[in-house]
């Protein structure tokens, strides 16, 4: 837009909290936004009021003012897209100028500004509420209102989706609604604050409000890049394919058209928002769900009464059945099928792995997908995600991480420009699935690795439990990079994780000592560190992780031992818990029953049939936040009340919209 | 005598290779073979009382030295000297009284009698208040007595039991044989009351489940075991959740058990605990030993529960016999009392004997693999102890402990 942009562009992490500075690229002065302290939001506020200013002195184009006791209803109502081509292009400018200065690495780690552009949040809703309601007055009271114009290109879309969101009732929405919601109540406080005095606490909203602006420019470059589908080349993949409309949005839309479109993408959003966990004691979903599923499960005999929520399924027994359908079945592509076994039979485990295992498996059935005549590729490709993602959840229930993959291929899907042909979407949104595994997850670790190795001194003793990848990564670099400490791995029944991590710390040399969870608080005396994996960390920053987890983390708390859990930003999620109980996975109970034990072999083939005795083999536990010292993502480090705040600031900008 | 030396070296070999498992099994086996020790013994003339004592002190030491983190033992031990001392004690009085008063009461009538005795004969007197005095809790009546007391210190310091077998060695010959007659009588008792615990422990249970209540517990314990079947029993219907207690899975022989007395029980993993223990009412463990401060030794994991349980404010029970009340302070207890078991149970060697690289001179092995038996639970996280004379705060168990004691064993 103007030389500012240049070094907003520039930093390559927008960080949280405590960082390292392990990055060779100075950070540039350019203020941290998501820790909006009020000095830094009235150094943000200064480059907003000037920076749209120079660009877009153009005619501007107010969208109908509207009042803000706009109802959500009213709000469905159309709202023609203003686009004058003049302006577009301009904005176009502004865009490749901003591709030119942009950096690889940005985009990779997913978090730099260029890239914020998809960012739906209940702010930039509230705000673009206001906006549209007022832009007559702001555009007053700004002396150029060019960024308003930038907001109302994005509005009716936006307002769309928003009021298509807000105006079901679907509770399973919870998050979007709730965005949709807090939108409708905050509308009316923010403007009033804002056009009363915008020097006092505009900075929020102004600094989102560049957001959006951008995001707009970004929105109406595509916008006209789609228009010019055969001369201009198409936007970078590796950017969020960012694009003004859903396939069937005309951009000149009439009024009468677009109450039926936000049903439309309601209904799509409602595909898309990832189901909340069945609740396995509703008798009749469980039986429709059974009718449609592929995988035949016979349910365990022997149930425990707890989490009768949960499924529980004899298990072992589904595996031949299924790996002989495999060249028979046309419903599941052969690669989801083979995930989908390889997580029935536990052969892939470990969160990270089961997601990358799925994405590529989603890429390959992409690859492999061809839109079956009269039917529009996002609406069937969508469908057919939904179903393979069933069947994973009928092999194995989805943990947390693997549901935002789903949801982030969902957007992707959705935001495919409609005059895209088929291999060039197909080839995008395999390139998106790519780069979500590159940056957030395999490059998301190598940031964690850097950031943790700092809190790695020489002579200390560490304690990991089970296994994770990431831990595992952090002691071997810090290995490599000559710190002389000592691991100690903390086992528990019945996976024995820790085994797989003690092997390949011993062989790389490492000083290992292996004990079981029951002797942590032995050995928890000598420990100076605690390093734990996650599965996800929900927004109440709770820690939901492998089971054992959180017993490590209170006698960790008890010894006064800090506790450092690295977790992926991906697996952040805005749901809370608070037990281990409502939201589990249960194992094979046969796990535990099973003992090595020396004398009595026979035990558990006597007790089988007893009714009164069951196995609860628990996967997942939850971590209260306060057993956590600090949280190691790849924004940096953070304390867990930090969660909900990079929940909301970055992760809406890559997963919806 | 060498058939008894022999029987002590078998169970000193046993305790040392730790054939005998459980602290009740211990004690009982212990107690028995305290008993033959002092019926064997040749009781000297004078100072009878003073030889059984140094006969098991001297076996005592050995059978302690074998295996010092069965704490069982050393109290088994304590309380046959404590019962050896009182019988020499009433004895004592009995025969002073008998005496002075021709009263030969038996020697619970106590107080009365002692201030009777304390009058007509001063010097012996004095001498059985002394004795009394370190042997009885300071009740207020002895509180009070404080001139003659005080008059006797040198006497107690010394050693109460010489003194008062010094004063009087003249009627020795009736009172030989009934002083070891007395005691073996006392250690009897004391093996009853050492394998009935766990009714007298499992009466109580009816006071502390209710209907519907879930109950967490952990390692394998027959009076838990007693405990829950005893509330079952009397028509409570709960459920039990077992910890299998990882690697030696007792859990699964608890849970076993239970299920064959037909109690609803779900085996969890010990990782599990925290997960399920926000759902669970009470956590009830049986104690390897139980310290006198309130702080609690039990299977390995038990720390873990108890943390958590105070976490979630779930009541913290612990079981425990009268014959696991250790008169001494822990110090660091979580490895000075602790044992550490195979490693195989934890690991194969195989397994990783080929990723460990023995050639490189380093020094020090890379591998290590811990797998205690024990956990301490310190007082603060146990909520009750349920004893076999009734529920105490861990706050009070140095006063019950006093009970079973004499100071003057504490030190062996």
């Amino acid at each position: 837009m103007d030389p500012r942009r240049g070094p907003l562009a520039v930093p390559k992490v927008r960080r949280v909290g405590f960082f390292t500075s392990i990055e060779p690229s100075p950070e540039t002065p350019r203020p941290n936004r998501s820790l909006s302290g009020p000095a830094e939001a009235i150094t943000s506020s200064s480059p907003l009021s000037d920076s749209p200013s120079g660009q877009f002195i153009s005619p501007v184009q107010i969208p109908p003012s509207r009042h803000h006791s706009d109802n959500l209803a009213s709000r469905a109502a159309p709202v023609p897209v203003p686009g004058p081509s003049a302006f577009r292009r301009q904005l176009a400018n502004d865009r490749t100028l901003h591709v030119g200065s942009y950096n690889p690495v940005d985009s990779l780690l997913g978090t730099s500004p260029p890239s914020s552009n998809g960012e739906v949040s209940e702010d930039s809703g509230s705000l673009f509420g206001f906006q549209r309601s007022d832009s007559a007055k702001l555009s007053a009271s700004f002396p150029n209102g060019g960024f308003n114009m930038t907001v109302a290109v994005r509005a009716p879309r936006e307002s769309e989706a928003k009021v298509a969101i807000a105006s079901t009732s679907d509770g399973r929405k919870k998050n979007v609604e709730a965005s949709g919601e807090s939108e409708s109540v905050s509308t009316k406080p923010r403007k009033e604050k804002e056009t009363k005095s915008l020097k006092e606490k505009t900075s929020k909203a102004e600094r989102r409000a560049i957001q959006e602006a951008q995001r707009a420019a970004k929105a109406a470059a595509k916008g006209e890049g789609s228009k010019r589908a055969g001369e201009s080349s198409r936007p970078k993949p590796s950017k969020p394919a960012k694009q003004p409309q859903p396939k069937k949005e005309a951009p000149q839309v009439t009024s009468s058209v677009s109450e039926k479109r936000a049903v439309s993408v309601e209904k799509e959003r409602r595909m898309d928002v990832p189901q909340t966990q069945m609740q396995y004691d509703d008798k009749s979903r469980v039986d429709k769900a059974k009718r449609r599923s592929v995988v035949e499960q016979t349910e365990s005999k022997n149930k425990v009464e707890l989490f009768l929520h949960l499924p529980q399924y004899e298990r072992g027994n589904q595996l031949p059945n299924l790996s002989s359908n495999i060249f028979t079945l046309d419903t599941i592509h052969h690669a989801v099928y083979k995930v989908g076994l390889q997580h029935l039979a536990g052969d892939i485990a470990g969160d990270n792995a089961r997601c990358i295992a799925m994405l590529h498996a989603f890429q390959e059935a992409i690859n492999d997908y061809t839109t079956p005549p009269m039917k529009d590729l996002t609406m069937d490709l969508t469908a057919k995600i939904n179903g393979y993602v069933s069947f994973l959840i009928e092999c194995r229930p989805l943990s947390m991480s693997m549901g935002n993959a789903i949801r982030f291929l969902k957007n992707q899907i959705r935001k495919l420009p409609v005059d895209l042909s088929e291999p060039e979407a197909k080839a995008s949104l395999c390139s998106e699935i790519g780069r979500f595994i590159d940056e957030k997850i395999l490059l998301a670790d190598k940031v964690i690795v850097q950031h943790a190795v700092t809190k790695i001194r020489d002579g200390e003793v560490l304690l990991a439990y089970g296994f994770s990848c990431v831990v595992e990564m952090i002691l071997l670099y810090a290995h490599e990079i000559g710190r002389k400490f000592r691991v100690v791995i903390v086992d528990s029944r019945p996976n024995l994780e820790g085994q797989k991590l003690l092997r390949r710390l011993v062989t790389r040399g490492l000083d290992c000592t292996y004990t079981h969870i029951n002797a942590v608080s032995y050995i928890m005396g000598e420990v100076t560190r605690v390093f734990l994996g996650a599965s996800s960390i929900f927004s109440n920053g709770t820690l939901y992780s492998q089971v054992g987890t959180a017993c490590v983390a209170m006698v960790a708390n008890a010894f006064s031992v800090p506790v450092i859990v690295c977790c992926e930003a991906y697996k952040f999620h805005e749901r809370v818990l608070l037990d281990s109980i409502c939201s589990n996975e249960l194992g094979d109970p046969d796990a535990i029953a099973n003992v090595p034990l020396r004398n009595n072999k026979k035990h558990s083939k006597t007790m089988d049939n007893n009714k009164n005795l069951q196995f609860l083999n628990l996967m997942y536990d939850s971590t209260p936040a306060e057993y956590i010292s600090m949280i190691v993502t790849d924004y940096g480090m953070i304390p867990p009340t930090s969660i909900p705040v990079i929940v909301r600031e970055y992760r809406r900008e890559d997963l919806l919209l | 005598m060498p058939d008894v030396q022999s029987t002590v070296l078998e169970f000193v070999n046993k305790l040392r290779k730790r054939k005998i498992e459980g602290s009740q099994a211990t004690a009982k086996c212990t107690v028995e073979l305290l008993r033959s020790v002092i019926s064997q013994q040749r009781v000297p003339h004078s100072n009878q009382a003073s030889a059984l004592i140094d006969a098991v002190k001297a076996v005592g030491e050995q059978l302690v030295a074998a295996n010092p983190v069965e704490l069982a033992v050393g109290n088994v031990v304590r309380r046959v000297l404590h019962i050896i001392r009182e019988e020499d004690l009433s004895l004592a009085t009995a025969a002073m009284a008998g005496l002075d008063l021709l009263d030969a009461s038996d020697d619970d009538g106590e107080d009365d009698n002692c201030k009777v005795v304390g009058y007509s004969a001063m010097s012996a007197a004095v001498a059985a208040a002394a004795a009394r005095s370190t042997l009885r809790p300071p009740s207020l009546q002895t509180l009070l007595e404080g001139t003659p007391e005080s008059a006797a210190v040198p006497y107690t310091s010394s050693s109460g039991a010489d003194s008062e077998s010094k004063s009087k060695s003249a009627d020795k010959s009736s009172i030989t044989r009934k002083l070891k007659h007395d005691v073996i009588e006392g250690v009897n008792h004391l093996i009853l009351e050492i394998s009935g615990c766990h009714e007298q422990i499992a009466e109580q249970a009816i006071e502390h489940i209710h209907q519907n209540e879930v109950i967490l517990t952990l390692g394998s314990s027959r009076t838990v075991l007693e405990f829950l079947c005893a509330a079952k029993e009397k028509k409570r219907s709960f459920r039990v959740f077992v910890a299998e207690g990882a690697p030696r899975y007792q859990g699964h022989l608890l849970a076993k058990e239970l299920v064959a007395r037909g109690l609803q029980t779900t085996v969890i993993t010990d990782s599990a605990v925290f997960a399920m223990i926000s759902r669970v009412n009470m956590v009830i463990i049986g104690a390897h030993a139980v310290m006198a401060n309130g702080g609690v030794i039990g299977p390995v994991g038990v720390n873990m529960a108890a943390l958590a349980a105070k976490k979630h404010a779930v009541p913290f029970v612990v079981l425990a016999g009268s014959h696991k009340l250790c008169p001494l302070y822990p110090h660091n207890p979580e490895v000075l009392l602790n044992e550490l078991r195979s490693p195989s149970e934890l690991l194969d060697f195989g397994e990783v004997s080929d990723c460990l690289d023995f050639g490189a001179g380093s020094g020090s092995p890379l591998l290590q693999v811990v797998n205690p038996t024990f956990d301490y639970v310190p007082p603060s996280l146990v909520s009750l102890f349920i004893t076999d004379t009734g529920g105490h705060n861990p706050s009070y168990m140095y006063r019950l402990i006093a009970d079973y004691y004499s100071a003057d064993d504490l030190v062996m």
